[in-house]
């Protein structure tokens, strides 16, 4: 990998690469160049399993990227995918990786199809807003359970977090397949239709709904609430250390749940934008392992809630290519949890690069 | 003989024996890796790889013991990759963990594919209860080699940790790597060898789950258990012994669902299948604490911390 790509052409003065260009150099050049690292492991996997790499990738490109009905189905499932990593990015700046983000998801989406059922005569702002409180609820209160264990428990928040997807899974099959069941659905157990005066519609001009940008919004008061509030301040010295936040009079406990709650929030409210926006009803659709791949997508973002946004386009067009790999190449519908896999573990591998490239680091003596 | 009633603690003392097997053998893996001052959450990665090689070996060559032994293999590869990414400096072994969790499982569903309609052949197994009249009682009793050489391996462990050069090595390097390198030994080294190992285990306790119960290959065959395991061995205070007790606590939690099917209570049925998670959570809320380390804890651990 090239160490000197970041450099801008015809720097000159001595001070012109800043010390704030260089950090940023350098949170941009290693994952991006991990993923190419990724993109030849994976193209060698493809080659030794008799598939030309370079047919996959074009396939790969046009099929998330090359035409507008591309780039739909890309934001599409974007989308779901920008607010799952919020899940993981929000509790990681106080130190826990939560991984939990597709049970709060399948909540949240329960939820919001519940609220939208039962007040389905209301005028439908209304009652599309209290979908989206309901599932931004019920999602963070899942994820703050994690939260909780972790913080008076002492219950490792990975494992739990996941532990809670499989009880949560467990919980929305016994609803939708039970209790709350729609007699009118057949063959796929569903919740009763919210109704199409409820759905969420597109935005105009764009045959996009409205969830991307629930979740560009929710990314961006994320970044604020991290960078220039107090409390982002708090957050992140928990993340640093907490017996340093501790001394400093932090309440440690409640900046934990705060974390939590937002991060299960951001999936309840992903859950809900798939009810709302396409499905129209809670059912096994809503299980499609966005809140697994969000995990990806915040690694690959270093849990900044600004840089999930291009990543999670990235990911969401990689997953929107599956059907047209499959279709063309013959390739199982796994190849892009295979590609996705490889950039994970090469992504984590990089970490180890950070702070060892001279041309990255700090210049200025003074 | 009709059992009724009778048959729901039956079918989950069989259901035990059956179920637990893979929580054995990935949680000694896991008991052996963690000893080592490593924690591998990717064994659910590997199961799952070594449940699809194990049923694709079986298959391709007839004979479902190589499909058990490349299983392990599988898992030796997966594990040396989770030690050697975990090995370069500021590299978090979690993070690694969810990795390879994804890929194992993303990997096993690629290469899997064309082995999901294919019937292999599946391992045999030992008809302990033919003495019992009851065709429940006999079902029950039946035993599979698998079983018997977890708990043999679960003694060995257990013996190994205390009294083998080996075993003091993989304890030391995981109570305090400085001591460790201060007495010459290479940490890292040490821990990559005790990531495969247990990733050996927890392939070969993958390749029970195809080859023998269920006894198929499918997508949908694991559903947590290498996760579980984790779970389960700090439950058992990383004691190969207790690792035994604990998973056949799972087992016996985990086929409470399908044996109130069987004599017909439906209602509930997930619920009842979500039964191990729950007990999971209810023995980690129990077992953990936020002030004090456990006891027992391999104080190089960072899931503990």
């Amino acid at each position: 990998m090239s160490t000197t790509a970041a450099l801008p052409v015809g720097a000159s003065a001595a001070t012109f690469p800043s010390d704030r260009m260089r950090r940023a150099a350098e949170a941009f050049v290693i994952p991006v160049g991990a993923l190419v690292v990724a993109m030849i492991l994976f193209g060698a996997f493809m080659a030794l399993i008799g598939k030309n790499p370079l047919d996959v990738y074009a396939l790969i490109y046009k099929g998330g990227f090359s035409s507008g009905f591309a780039w739909q189905n890309t934001l599409q499932r974007a989308a779901p995918l920008i607010l799952t990593a919020l899940c993981v990015a929000l509790p990681a700046q106080a130190g826990l990786i939560v991984i939990g983000g597709e049970g709060a998801l399948v909540l949240g989406g329960l939820g919001a199809a519940v609220v939208g059922h039962a007040f389905s005569g209301s005028a439908p702002l209304a009652v599309q807003i209290g979908m989206a409180v309901a599932a931004m609820i019920v999602g963070g209160l899942w994820i703050s359970l994690a939260g909780a264990l972790r913080y008076y428990r002492g219950v490792n928040e990975t494992i739990g977090s996941l532990l809670l997807t499989y009880i949560a899974i467990a919980l929305f099959n016994h609803f939708v397949e039970g209790p709350l069941r729609d007699p009118a659905s057949l063959n796929k157990p569903s919740t009763p239709p919210i109704g199409d005066a409820l759905m969420i519609g597109h935005v105009p001009g764009m045959d996009v709904h409205w969830g991307l940008l629930y979740g560009l919004v929710f990314c961006v008061v994320c970044y604020v609430l991290v960078r220039y509030t107090v409390l982002g301040f708090a957050l992140r010295i928990v993340g640093g250390n907490v017996r340093a936040a501790r001394l400093a009079g932090l309440r440690v406990g409640r900046l934990v749940l705060v974390s939590c709650f937002l991060g299960g929030s951001a999936a309840g409210l992903a859950g809900m934008v798939e009810v709302a926006a396409l499905h129209g009803s809670a059912n096994a659709s809503l299980i499609a392992g966005y809140g697994y791949a969000g995990i990806l997508v915040s690694f690959i973002a270093r849990h900044n809630p600004i840089a999930v946004i291009p990543v999670a386009v990235l990911v969401g067009g990689i997953s929107a290519s599956g059907g047209l790999l499959q279709r063309r190449l013959d390739l199982p519908d796994a190849t892009v949890l295979v590609l996705q896999g490889i950039a994970f573990m090469v992504i984590l591998a990089a970490e180890t690069l950070y702070g060892r490239y001279k041309v990255f680091q700090p210049h200025s003596k003074d | 003989m009709e059992l009724g009633w009778w048959g729901v603690p039956i079918a989950v003392l069989g259901g035990a024996i059956r179920v637990s097997t893979p929580f054995l053998f990935v949680s000694l893996g896991e008991c052996l890796t963690e000893k080592s001052g490593r924690i591998n959450l990717g064994l659910e990665g590997i199961l799952v790889m070594g449940a699809m090689s194990g049923y694709g070996v079986s298959y391709l060559s007839g004979s479902p013991w190589l499909g058990v032994l490349v299983a392990g293999l599988t898992g030796v590869a997966l594990g040396l990759l989770h030690g050697t990414i975990c090995s370069l400096p500021r590299v978090n072994d979690i993070a690694v963990g969810i990795g390879l969790m994804l890929l194992g499982t993303g990997l096993a569903f690629f290469l899997g594919k064309p082995f999901v309609q294919p019937k292999a052949p599946t391992l045999p197994a030992l008809h302990l209860g033919d003495w019992a009249s009851s065709p429940q009682v006999q079902s029950a009793l039946q035993v599979n080699v698998l079983f018997i050489i977890g708990v043999l391996l679960a003694l060995a462990l257990s013996w190994a940790f205390r009294n083998t050069r080996w075993g003091l090595v993989v304890r030391m390097v995981g109570d305090s790597s400085d001591a460790a390198r201060a007495m010459g030994y290479r940490v890292n080294l040490v821990r990559v060898l005790a990531t495969a190992a247990g990733g050996f285990m927890a392939g070969v306790g993958g390749s029970f789950l195809s080859l023998y119960y269920p006894g198929s290959w499918n997508e949908g065959l694991s559903s947590g258990q290498g996760l579980m395991a984790v779970a389960l061995v700090i439950f058992a205070r990383w004691r190969p012994l207790y690792c035994f007790y604990a998973a056949l606590l799972f087992g016996g939690a985990g086929s409470l669902g399908p044996a109130l099917q069987s004599v017909g209570v439906t209602s509930g049925y997930y619920l009842f299948n979500a039964a191990p998670y729950v007990l999971t959570l209810a023995i980690m809320v129990a077992t953990c604490s936020p002030r004090r380390t456990l006891a027992g804890a391999p104080g190089e651990l960072s899931v503990t911390r």
